[in-house]
């Protein structure tokens, strides 16, 4: 049997380290992973670079498997960081639910957005996203019928509301077939890529996101009211 | 000076009680040899506090009263009837067994007839009060060996009847005419007659009047009225006042009063029953047991010895389980306190001499100052070789080596929803557990459960701990459950211990051997019921889901934090007052910005922008 997740005791969440680059590993069967749990273990591996990042991965099924998180504990941890990592796999074209959930409960109305809501601002968000179906199947002529990039923009608009940078997502496409070679290349990218943030070639060629302001009349107005 | 002398008494036996019996609670001997010791150290033979035993003896008797109406309430008519082979199949063969062997043996030392039958009758019979004591004290009563005690000591109670009506046609003043018999049968039929039809007819609807009053203390008189009635009307005809008492139990066994009957009679028939125990011992004339030592001795062991033997054969043949027949033999093989009546009445009727019946009075206190004590010898040294002789022969034990991942210890209510759970997801586990009757009854389930006890540690190591990865400790007593806990954690330190926990006291013994999976055994069940409270009163299900969750992280991060100051009440009070302000004030909070946000007229501003917004409470 694979390791228990539950062997983390629920109810008393790890606490956040303080690391400059998050991981937050979102997959509701890890155990039965190929992909995702040998990247997961590829990141937790990464030792502290020359540089002096420090890594901390939560392995959010883990934590909190009663769907109860710690949005104190979360916030922590994200507030430390520079990167934020979202590691999980595609499912129905979009996030598992409890990263769902994590998203809602964690980047909170007047702190992660919104009047006041300026803790993830300057931060960078990082994609780490697998598929099932291959790459052949994301396009227009195939089953899937769009490219993998029109599922991006609800990521895309998420990091704007809060003000933070969205790098360009690393994919896996057709996970469950890729060789274990596969696998082991993409994990060393994935590794490689967390050791040199934020000397990464492509970030000289992206534009500084624009800040993005929600209209003060799209709050309630007791809120606006407290917060001016 | 009246007033005096009974006030005397009475701080005589409850200074008597409230000291010894703690004291043998202390060393481990029950609270029974506790009474009797003080009724020997108060009594004519000790510091002499007390001269006349006889009248308290008789005064006290009404405990066994008590006692056996308590017993009837717990048996319902139909339970009854279900035991009537025991009761009557099996307690004649103890009774008439016994007493035949015992004749057989006194005629065979040359004893004249009627005294070796009066003798061996009188001895045959048990103490229904130590026994069924013993039973309440160690909690046996539901077991094969506790029904089988009750089942003897009824007939016993059914047989004193016509043994003590046909003692006076063995004497030599026979005179009496055979009409009287007769009639005294009638009265007696007629009595019980009664008592079952008033008791089905007439009970129910006196007691809901009198409880309609809403007067406790007249609801325990009539409780106490109850029992004394049936008594008296018992005794007027010659019958057993505890048999009298134990039919009224029954016919109210299934009366929406037997709860309050109980609680209302119960600490009246502790104290008399103390009583009892303590005129016991006082009636122990020392001056026949210090003349005749040695006979003494020889009737006492050959009787107990005798009645044993019978006992011995009953138990294989009923079957008893093993480790349960000490208890059923030693209570059994004692004499009881119908004994003393047999030999008072044989005495008056002239069928024996005044010497020989204060000689079988006295083995008989003797067999029962000693049974309490072959108790707790039975439990050191007996028991536990049967329970290691019996790994060999019926109930299958341990005697291969396991390699289960999982060994679960205590296979009650508790650990058999972890190992139900485990086996249905094809986990196998080793179960051990000492109750031999619920070992039995798994069985029949098909589960493989091993008879064991988890505190012993070459058990253990058979069971595999020291391969296993799990140990779920499920036992429900907190005294073994830390003691296995503790043994696990210093000779198998690599297996992990999910415990299930009775209280915050025991999670807080396990918290400190290093145990961190504890599980508090009704937080979890309470919390459910909390939700469909909430859900109820109109709370939404996945917002009564989501307090729960969170009222059960709050309180178990508490109890954690409180852990070091757990010694210090007054610490622990104010923490756990704070904790409960603090979360009461949070979700308080909560609700208010929830009302707030409902409470708002409406949402400005463009419709992408209203996508990202989430009401992070549900409006209830």
């Amino acid at each position: 049997m694979a390791t228990s997740p539950s062997l983390v005791p629920a109810f008393d969440a790890v606490p956040a380290t303080g690391a400059e680059v998050l991981v937050i590993v979102a997959h509701p069967q890890i155990e039965q992973s190929r992909a995702n749990r040998r990247l997961m273990e590829a990141a937790a591996a990464v030792r502290p670079s020359a540089a002096g990042s420090t890594i901390e991965v939560r392995d959010l099924y883990a934590l909190y498997p009663d769907y109860l998180i710690d949005v104190p504990a979360e916030q922590a941890a994200l507030a430390a960081a520079r990167l934020v990592v979202w590691q999980h796999p595609i499912h129905w074209y979009s996030m598992p639910p409890l990263m769902k959930l994590w998203v809602d409960d964690v980047l909170a109305f007047g702190w992660a957005y919104g009047p006041d809501g300026n803790a993830l601002r300057k931060k960078d968000l990082w994609l780490v996203a697998t598929t099932g179906g291959p790459e052949e199947s994301y396009r227009p002529d195939s089953y899937n019928r769009y490219f993998f990039d029109a599922f991006l923009p609800p990521y895309e608009q998420t990091a704007a509301l809060c003000g933070m940078r969205f790098l360009p997502p690393l994919l896996l496409h057709g996970a469950h077939k890729a060789s274990d070679a596969a696998i082991r290349a993409h994990a060393d990218v994935y590794t490689e890529r967390l050791r040199s943030h934020p000397a990464w070639p492509e970030i000289a060629e992206l534009t500084e996101s624009a800040a993005c302001e929600v209209p003060l009349t799209a709050r309630p107005l007791e809120n606006f009211a407290e917060s001016t | 000076m009246e007033s005096t002398s009974w006030l005397n008494s009475g701080l005589v036996y409850l200074a008597a009680a409230v000291i010894a019996v703690p004291l043998a609670r202390l060393v481990g001997l029950g609270s029974i040899i506790g009474y009797l010791v003080a009724g020997i150290v108060i009594g004519p033979w000790g510091l002499r506090f007390v001269t006349d035993p006889q009248d308290m003896l008789h005064f006290a008797e009404f405990g066994v009263v008590l006692m056996l109406f308590l017993v009837g309430l717990e048996l319902e008519p139909d339970r009854l009837w279900s035991l009537r082979k025991p009761i009557f199949g099996w307690g004649s063969v103890q009774l008439f067994g016994s007493a035949a062997v015992l004749a057989a043996i006194a005629l065979a030392c040359g004893i004249d007839w009627r005294l070796a039958l009066v003798g061996s009758f009188g001895l045959a019979l048990s103490s229904t009060a130590i026994a069924l004591g013993v039973l309440g004290e160690r909690n046996l009563r539901g077991t094969t060996s506790g029904q089988s005690v009750l089942s003897v000591s009824l007939l016993q109670d059914v047989a004193a009847i016509p043994l003590l009506a046909l003692l006076p046609l063995l004497g030599a003043a026979t005179a009496h005419d055979s009409g009287a018999g007769w009639i005294g049968a009638a009265k007696a039929i007629a009595v019980i007659a009664a008592i079952v039809l008033g008791g089905r007819l007439l009970l129910r609807p006196a007691l809901r009047w009198i409880a309609r009053s809403e007067t406790p203390e007249i609801f325990t008189a009539t409780a106490l009225l109850l029992v004394v009635a049936t008594a008296a009307l018992m005794q007027a005809v010659g019958l057993s006042m505890a048999l009298g008492a134990f039919l009224a139990g029954v016919l109210l066994a299934e009366s929406e009063y037997r709860r309050e009957l109980e609680t209302d009679i119960e600490p009246f028939k502790g104290l008399l029953l103390g009583l009892f125990f303590i005129a016991v011992g006082m009636s122990i004339d020392f001056a026949v047991v210090i003349a005749q030592p040695f006979l003494i001795a020889v009737v006492v062991i050959g009787f107990v010895l005798l009645k044993a033997a019978v006992l011995w054969l009953m138990a294989r043949a009923m079957p008893i389980p093993m480790p349960e027949r000490p208890v059923f033999l030693i209570l059994l093989a004692q004499g009881g306190e119908f004994g003393f009546v047999v030999f008072q009445t044989a005495t008056q009727a002239g069928v024996i001499t005044a010497s020989v019946s204060s000689f079988l009075v006295a083995a008989i206190a003797v067999s029962m100052l000693l049974t309490p004590l072959l108790l707790v010898a039975a439990d050191r040294w007996w028991i536990p070789l049967l329970a290691r002789g019996k790994r060999k022969t019926t109930i299958e034990e341990l005697h291969e080596p396991q390699n289960a991942s999982v060994i679960i210890a205590g296979f009650g209510r508790y650990g058999q929803i972890v190992g139900r759970m485990l086996y249905a997801n094809g986990v196998a586990a080793t179960v051990l557990d000492h109750d031999a009757e619920a070992i039995e009854a798994l069985r029949k389930f098909g589960w493989r459960v091993y008879y064991g006890d988890a505190s012993r540690l070459d058990l253990l190591r058979t069971a595999g701990a020291a391969t296993a990865r799990v140990l779920v400790l499920a036992i429900d007593d907190v005294d073994r459950s830390v003691d296995v806990a503790t043994m696990v954690r210093e000779n198998f330190p690599q297996l992990t211990i999910v415990a299930r926990a009775r209280n915050v006291q025991h999670y807080y013994q396990l918290y400190e051997l290093g145990i961190r999976m504890i599980e508090r055994e009704t937080l979890d069940s309470a919390l459910m019921s909390a939700r469909s409270t909430l859900e109820t009163l109109g709370w939404g299900p996945h917002q009564a889901r989501n307090l729960a969750l969170r009222f059960r992280r709050h309180n178990v991060a508490q109890l954690q934090a409180m852990a070091p100051h757990r010694q210090d009440e007054a610490k622990l009070i104010a923490a756990a007052k704070q904790g409960r302000q603090q979360l009461e004030e949070l979700f308080a909070l909560e609700r208010e910005q929830a009302q707030q946000r409902q409470a708002r007229s409406g949402w400005a501003g463009s419709a992408e922008s209203l996508s990202l917004e989430r009401e992070t409470e549900p409006t209830a």
